[in-house]
């Protein structure tokens, strides 16, 4: 086939990029090329429209062993230990077929994390549907669920920890988003990297079918009315044979066989290849006739562009091919040296005998597309009037029962209880609190885990959304007794060619920088996802952050559920009585205007670390950060979780009570003290400076709010237990 | 004491077992399904997971190992055998014990924990157990079993109902059935009570710090009885 201007209009290339392969090649591409340039010159392979933003992040510090770049970030969690960790995006495969998407999501980031020579040891996931009301919500949900547990439940690694929203923005574009966590002793870990010449190139796993071709330029692109036709893109996952893969690979990498490996993701053999080559600054040989194939007759294109699953490409040392081919075989999987490493800097493919393809790397990833985008910069929305009379009008008790009977704050546990959360054996706090955590198996320190977004504050006002997110990952794993290390993000957000998203995109990667730079928090790895959108119509602006934290000693652990009667409930952090944007704003008094609540950087850095200190002290028997929905919604959360009541005394202060109890001004947690430690509680924060009052003490049962109003635990569970499971049945 | 643990392709609580068999005192051996001997054992486990990723039915191409003839005659020689979650699904398949185990009821996946009812302690699994009712922790999506009305008549006639699903007082009641199990059967024996199938995970409860500790209650019980 002869490539012209349109076909390579119709593989996702702008006109001027294709001008600009032609002119680097100084000729024209076939068919093949054209493929491989198409899938690597993609927003989602080449990060064309985010590169220069995403330099701006913090990316290093003093437990950082990898940051972005590799196939996952790397951190130091003492001892010779270190944690690998990334989330990542499967949006659109998720939302044409939601099995198979969320399935080859989790699975791809897994793929990541043992790569690189960790054992995936948890599995977060951060899910996004539109409204409950639309038709195609609920079989969306539980395809997604089924498919995430389908794949992380037969690999036998604990899912921990998730976030799940709901919101009409991502009626036509559901978001998907996988992390995974690795343990690796620090000097066993494996990069991407080739070096030497002439080494063997290994390709491992399953055949490669024609499924998946196009999947990243397909993740590249907004959706239309034609969305179905797409499915044939959508990869099919087999976690047997990923479980066989891990296994394998983790018996290898246990010799000194291996000088670089690297899955086969998003554009397959064509990405793992190139970047193994690039990095090494290297060229690659491959003969396409020695790639296992599932189907016959397949084409060179369809070979380079197939995203077929549970594959890798590794480049051995020289007479290491039996060993490694001795333990493929033990594990049943396909073993097949299909190329060399060369000093041409070109890769170069072969099949039938005859070159099909011959590309300099450099030009594949060096000059690959960078876009200075256009933004709009985003003001910072007026606040709302005062409210008084509205808010008086309101009863606690009715207010209280809508929102803990939210989809978006109502328990998750339908979804949880699907994921098996305790395989391995060192799951020690399950999904539902602040973050997951599992213990570094063998040892007394465990790892904290969670994921966490905002859209509606992103949406607002992207700067503060985006600070916003990372210092609610931060509080999550404070909550926990975690020191907090390190984050991954998955950015996902509309089309990066209309000014206004991707203002939002520009300004939240701000805030996401200033936080994590301020909190010490650094950003390790991540990926980006753009287009999600359906025809004109983009998602809320939706970054989610995946955070990480060390316990040193796991029994230290905390949990939000209250523990003791006659103990004593204290709030850190001020109460404004901010209602701008808050779940009650939005859902009661129907306000969709109006900023989120502010960010102050230093509070949320001193409250956190004076709470580890009062943790560390072992004053602190119960904690929970107060987010979405406000104190009130924090609180019962406890009360439901421990099976006990609270009498609570509002302070006097000037804020209405509804603004007190629904507000979501930040930087805030609830903590359980004994009164006897109260003293010297008070004593530390106060030294600290940090901004505390008591909420109220802890009873054998009810919710009782200023002596008028009561709430029965079990009302507080029927409100807060039942909606999910009911609009799934 | 010595123990084995077969792992097949995509048996992932072999190591759980591993750790769980040490804790309490065994010599516990990994044992790869591609074995035809089995090690000196005195208890042989077959693990939880997803033996050939479950494709075919499952446990039906584990319990065609070559392992599992070795496994078969021991069984038959009355060695004990037990079998967990994916591993009482290959007992299942090998028709050392009756029945067959189908998807849940609810057609989801469901990890939890569950309260069982031992209902026969005339066994080295159970004897001189000093509860009757244990705290367990589920997590499948095949564990609703199923045997004929004849099949269940023998079995009860046998005593071969190992454990009930049930509540925390011991009461066995529809309610507390999770996968919709016949009778709330979590568990069975093999007539000769050799042989012990079930779905709930003890290794999974062996620390404070994790799901509980019946778990630890179970294997200190089970190495003093095989002692």
């Amino acid at each position: 086939m002869e490539v012209n201007e349109q076909i390579a209009i119709d593989h996702g290339l702008k006109s001027d990029e294709y001008k600009k392969i032609c002119l680097l090649l100084k000729r024209t591409p076939n068919i093949t090329e054209l493929g491989i340039f198409s899938a690597m010159w993609n927003e989602h392979c080449s990060y064309k429209s985010s590169r220069l933003h995403l330099k701006k992040l913090p990316t290093k510090g003093k437990k950082v062993i990898q940051g972005p770049g590799e196939n996952a970030g790397v951190i130091d969690i003492e001892d010779g230990d270190a944690i690998v960790f990334k989330i990542e995006s499967h949006n659109h495969p998720s939302f044409i077929e939601p099995y198979q998407g969320a399935a080859t999501g989790v699975g791809g980031i897994m793929r990541d994390v043992f790569t690189m020579g960790a054992r995936p040891i948890a599995n977060l996931n951060s899910i996004h549907f539109g409204s409950p009301q639309n038709k195609k919500t609920k079989n969306l949900l539980r395809g997604v669920v089924h498919g995430i547990g389908g794949y992380g439940n037969c690999m036998g690694v604990p899912t921990i920890a998730g976030q799940t929203s709901f919101d009409s923005s991502y009626n036509g574009n559901i978001l998907v988003n996988a992390m995974t966590l690795g343990l690796v002793k620090k000097n066993k870990i494996f990069y991407s990297k080739a070096a030497g010449l002439n080494k063997p190139v290994i390709y491992v796993g399953s055949k490669t079918g024609r499924d998946g071709i196009h999947g990243a330029s397909m993740a590249s692109a907004s959706f239309d009315e034609k969305i179905e036709e797409k499915k044939p893109t959508v990869q099919v996952g087999d976690p047997f044979t990923e479980k066989l893969l891990l296994e394998a690979c983790l018996e290898l990498m246990a010799g000194d066989s291996i000088i670089a490996i690297q899955d086969m993701g998003a554009a397959g053999l064509t990405s793992s290849s190139i970047e193994m080559a690039s990095k090494g600054n290297l060229g690659i040989e491959i003969d396409l006739n020695k790639v296992p194939c599932r189907e016959t007759k397949m084409t060179p294109y369809e070979i380079m562009l197939s995203e077929s699953q549970e594959r890798m490409l590794i480049v051995l040392e020289n007479g290491k091919e039996e060993t490694a081919k001795k333990i493929f075989d033990k594990w049943n999987l396909d073993f097949a040296i299909i190329g060399k490493t060369t000093n041409s800097k070109n890769i170069e493919l072969f099949f039938n005998q005859d070159q099909v393809a011959k590309i300099p790397v450099n030009l594949l990833v060096e000059n690959s597309p960078m876009y200075d985008r256009k933004w709009k910069k985003s003001k910072l929305p007026k606040k709302n009037k005062i409210r008084n009379e509205a808010l008086n009008k309101l009863k606690i008790k009715d207010v209280l029962k809508k929102v803990l009977s939210n989809e978006n704050i109502c328990s998750k546990e339908w979804i949880w209880q699907q994921y098996d959360h305790t395989v391995m054996g060192d799951t020690i706090q399950k999904p539902g609190g602040d973050s997951g955590v599992v213990r570094v198996h063998g040892t007394n320190k465990a790892v904290a885990a969670s994921v966490d977004s905002s859209a509606v504050y992103c949406w607002a006002h992207p700067l503060t959304g985006g600070k916003q997110v990372v210092a609610e990952s931060w509080r999550n794993l404070i909550s926990v007794g975690a020191k907090p290390i390190a984050i991954t993000n998955c950015l996902n957000f509309g089309s990066p060619e209309k000014e206004e998203n991707m203002g939002e995109f520009v300004e939240c990667v701000q805030g996401i920088g200033e936080a994590s730079k301020y909190l010490n928090f650094p950003v390790v790895s991540g990926n980006v996802s753009f287009y999600n959108q359906t025809k004109e119509v983009g998602i809320k602006p939706t970054p989610s952050i995946g955070g990480v934290g060390l316990i040193k000693d796991y029994e230290k652990m905390i949990s939000m559920d209250l523990k003791e009667i006659d103990n004593l409930v204290l709030i850190i952090g001020k109460t404004e009585g901010h209602i701008d944007q808050s779940l009650f704003a939005r859902t009661i008094l129907d306000e969709k205007n109006g900023p989120p609540p502010e960010v102050n950087l230093f509070n949320e850095k001193n409250n956190g670390e004076s709470i580890l200190n009062l943790i560390d002290k072992g004053y602190v028997k119960s904690a929970h950060d107060i987010s979405l929905g406000g104190l009130l919604v924090a609180i019962s959360k406890m009360c439901i979780k421990g099976n006990k009541g609270i009498q609570i005394n509002k302070p006097k202060s000037l804020i209405n009570e509804i603004e007190y109890f629904f507000s979501e001004d930040q930087g805030r947690y609830l903590i359980e003290v004994n009164k006897e430690d109260l003293k010297e509680v008070t004593k530390i924060l106060n030294k600290n400076s940090v901004h505390h009052e008591e909420l109220g003490i802890i009873t054998q049962n009810d919710m009782i709010i200023n002596e008028k109003t009561k709430v029965t635990i079990d009302e507080l569970k029927s409100y807060y237990t039942n909606w999910l499971s009911k609009y799934m049945s | 004491m010595r123990s084995s643990v077969i792992t097949f392709p995509g048996s992932n609580c072999d190591r759980d077992m591993d750790v769980a068999l040490k804790k309490f005192g065994f010599n516990n051996k990994m044992v790869w399904h591609d074995e035809s001997e089995l090690p000196k054992s005195d208890l042989v486990v077959l693990p939880g997971g997803f033996s050939y990723g479950d494709y075919l039915r499952c446990g039906s191409m584990a319990s065609k190992s070559k392992i599992m003839q070795s496994v078969i005659n021991f069984a038959k020689s009355g060695g004990l055998v037990m079998g967990i979650c994916n591993g009482f699904q290959i007992l299942v398949e090998t028709g050392l014990v009756p029945g067959v185990l189908l998807r849940n009821k609810y057609l989801e996946f469901i990890c939890k924990n569950v309260f069982v009812k031992l209902d026969n302690k005339e066994n080295t699994y159970f004897k001189n157990l000093n509860k009757d009712i244990l705290e367990f922790h589920i997590a499948h999506n095949e564990g609703n079993y199923f045997c004929t009305k004849d099949q269940l008549k023998e079995i009860e006639d046998n005593n071969q109902i190992a454990i009930y699903y049930c509540n925390k007082e011991g009461k066995i009641e529809d309610q507390h059935n999770p996968n919709g199990s016949i009778k709330n059967i979590a568990g069975i024996f093999n007539k000769e009570k050799n042989v012990l199938g079930m779905m709930p995970h003890p290794e999974r409860m062996i620390d404070q710090s994790l799901s509980g500790e019946d778990g630890s209650i179970f294997f200190k019980n089970l190495i003093n009885n095989i002692k």
